[in-house]
């Protein structure tokens, strides 16, 4: 019963790869001159030693990592927020939730045009409210901008599979704690954040997922300019701007080698991490 | 030392008040059972002793000093869940030590005292694993130790055997009791089984709908209560009303009679009726009795010998010494 779905979910999964695998072990040029035979793997080498991998690769690291880091630690401080009883509770909550249901090129543009803009934008006016110099965000802090954006959409998936993981926790065992002379603090760290263990590590590796190939932000900012130029958008180049397809095929290999590694690291020291505490 | 006295203590929750204005003492040292109906507030009263709630109005006083603004770690008292509340990614070494842990014991001393805890409750064996893998006896002792080495002036348990089988129910209710012996400490203990109240009690507090309405000991309790609710709250299986004629002719609004105090006779005597049915528990047998013309259906208790067929015609003797007269508000006159 099961094989017919199993077999449609590998050649959905198998059908690209396979293209690109095949792809990558050829010189492909479509404007010049299509189909030039096999080249074993001389994409491969070219990809690599192209003066602008290793920066890639590294801004990919980069903007997964701190985009991770912020939108889990304020992720889990939003949720706690949002677990007190207060006022207007549901408005609030259907607002924290809002960005993520922008698509990624509206939010880039949108932080690009109404936010960023060096002249109109809305913190240039607040630079300038304090007398200071507004920034050119894109240009100067590129990276840093491309990290807010970035976190700002995926903040909310983050707070919200938080929030939940923080409602599942039996009110009983703050209020043992609580008993047994725990503090704010300690009932944070000693019950609470070991509860959000399992929550943090599934939005960890989704987000890690997701965070390897964004794309749109990128392009409708910085279109990969100052330093913000990731593996993704290295392949998207070589691709369509360089017209290469076997070169951009061997860096979608690479990319997805980088998945993996990233991934299987990730769940190493998660896994090591929710080991530790619960032993 | 653990004396613990409430003083017109209220609580509301919006605008319903769940605990009437109450004063109780609770000696030092004593067993003292909260007992009621599902939803009369027993866990809202001990919770509020315990300081997990806020009082609405009112004072509580722990060994004469006032308390009711502490927090709960300040108290001095451990508390057992319901649920146990253990800490399920710790294992049962450092849920016993985290009391410990938390007021900044240092390591040795905290080992020596889990570990003897640990002997007590039979646990040396568990100490490595987490909650999940533990029956559920075997969590509610590791409830009990984590509240154990904390040295309170009083434990505070909320319905601790509601989660367990009925055999197991019976050996913990027994490990509570020895325990109690054991320490000394003031236990306070809330249930809605009316059994475990009898079986485990130094003193049982009665409560209906916010309000205590009776405090005594066990037998007190069941010789002498004082309303219609105690009357027919303690003692399995309940007591008898009876209401009407025969009442009015004792001089009451309505009589209670315990189904031990009516007896059957061969002759012709007080009351005649229909046995509708049996149950036998070997040792006693429960006849439930129809048309006796003074109640719908008379409990009462028959030698376990004999055997009584359905339909069978009975004749019935109140025991007059043991009547239970109540007025017309339900109080004992
Ligand atoms: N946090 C709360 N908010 C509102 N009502 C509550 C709360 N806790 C308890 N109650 C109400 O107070 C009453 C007494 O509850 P409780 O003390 O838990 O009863 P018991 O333990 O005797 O079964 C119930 O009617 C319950 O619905
Ligand atoms: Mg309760």
């Amino acid at each position: 019963m099961m094989a017919p779905a199993v077999i449609l979910l590998l050649g959905w999964m198998l059908a690209p790869l396979t293209t690109t695998l095949y792809f990558s072990f050829k010189k492909y040029l479509p404007l010049r001159g299509g189909d030039l035979g096999w080249v074993g793997f001389d994409n491969y080498v070219r990809f690599v030693t192209s003066s602008s991998f290793w920066p890639s690769v590294y801004t990919t690291l980069i903007i997964v990592g701190f985009v991770l880091a912020i939108t889990v630690i304020f992720g889990v401080l939003l949720a706690l927020l949002l677990d007190q009883p207060m006022w207007g509770q549901g408005i609030v909550r259907i607002l924290v939730i809002a960005p993520f249901f922008v698509m990624p090129t509206v939010s880039g543009l949108v932080w690009k045009n109404m936010f960023m803009d060096p002249i109109n934008g809305i913190l240039a006016h607040l630079w300038r409210f304090f007398g200071l110099q507004p920034l050119e965000w894109l240009s100067q802090f590129s990276m840093g901008s491309i990290i807010l954006i970035v976190s700002w959409q995926w903040l909310p998936f983050a707070t919200l599979i938080l929030l939940t993981a923080i409602q599942s926790l039996d009110r009983e065992q703050l209020e043992a704690a609580e008993m047994d002379g725990a503090n704010n603090t300690k009932r944070f760290g000693y019950i609470i954040l070991p509860h959000l263990s399992r929550a943090i590590t599934i939005v960890i590796l989704i987000q890690t997922i997701f965070l390897l190939s964004i794309f749109a932000e990128i392009f409708v900012t910085t279109a990969g300019a100052f330093g913000t130029k990731t593996l993704t958008y290295l392949i998207f180049q070589r691709v369509l701007e360089s017209q290469n397809i076997g070169l951009g095929s061997a860096g979608g290999v690479y990319a997805i080698i980088l998945a993996n590694i990233v991934a299987i690291f990730l769940m190493r020291i998660v896994g090591k991490s929710l080991d530790a505490k619960e032993s | 030392m653990g004396f613990i006295e409430l003083k017109q203590v209220t609580k509301n929750f919006g605008d319903l008040q769940v605990i009437k204005p109450l004063d109780l003492e609770i000696k030092d040292g004593e067993f003292t059972v909260f007992v009621g109906p599902s939803g009369c507030g027993k866990s809202t009263l001990l919770r509020l002793i315990a300081g997990l709630e806020d009082l609405t109005s009112g004072s509580i006083q722990i060994d004469g000093r006032e308390a009711s603004q502490d927090a709960p770690a300040k108290r001095g008292l451990a508390m057992v869940f319901q649920s146990y509340a253990l800490y399920p990614h710790m294992n049962v070494y450092k849920n016993i030590a985290f009391p410990l842990k938390m007021v900044g014991m240092d390591k040795d001393a905290i080992d020596k005292k889990v570990r003897k805890a640990a002997e007590v409750l039979n646990l040396n064996d568990y100490l490595e694993r987490k909650p999940a893998q533990l029956s559920g006896g075997q969590r509610q002792r590791v409830a009990i130790g984590r509240a154990i080495v904390r040295e309170p002036s009083a434990f505070l348990f909320d319905e601790p055997l509601s989660n367990l089988d009925a055999a197991l129910r019976v050996g913990m209710r027994l490990e509570i009791s020895e325990l109690h012996k054991r320490l000394n400490t003031t236990m306070i203990y809330v249930t809605h089984d009316q059994v475990e109240a009898m079986t485990m009690a130094d003193r049982i507090v009665v409560m209906n709908h916010g309000v205590i309405e009776q405090v005594g000991t066990p037998l007190e309790l069941y010789r002498n209560p004082k309303n219609l609710f105690v009357a027919g709250f303690i003692g399995s299986p309940k007591m008898n009303f009876i209401e009407g004629s025969w009442a009015q002719a004792q001089g009451a609004h309505s009589v209670g009679i315990r189904p031990e105090h009516i007896s059957i006779t061969a002759e012709q005597s007080e009351w005649k009726g229909v046995v509708k049915m049996a149950e036998s528990l070997g040792s006693d047998t429960f006849l439930h009795i129809q048309d006796s013309g003074v109640a719908e259906t008379l409990t009462v208790r028959a030698d376990g010998e004999k055997s009584f067929n359905r339909g069978q015609e009975v004749f019935l003797k109140p025991k007059k010494e043991s009547l239970h007269l109540f007025n017309e508000k339900g109080e004992r006159q």
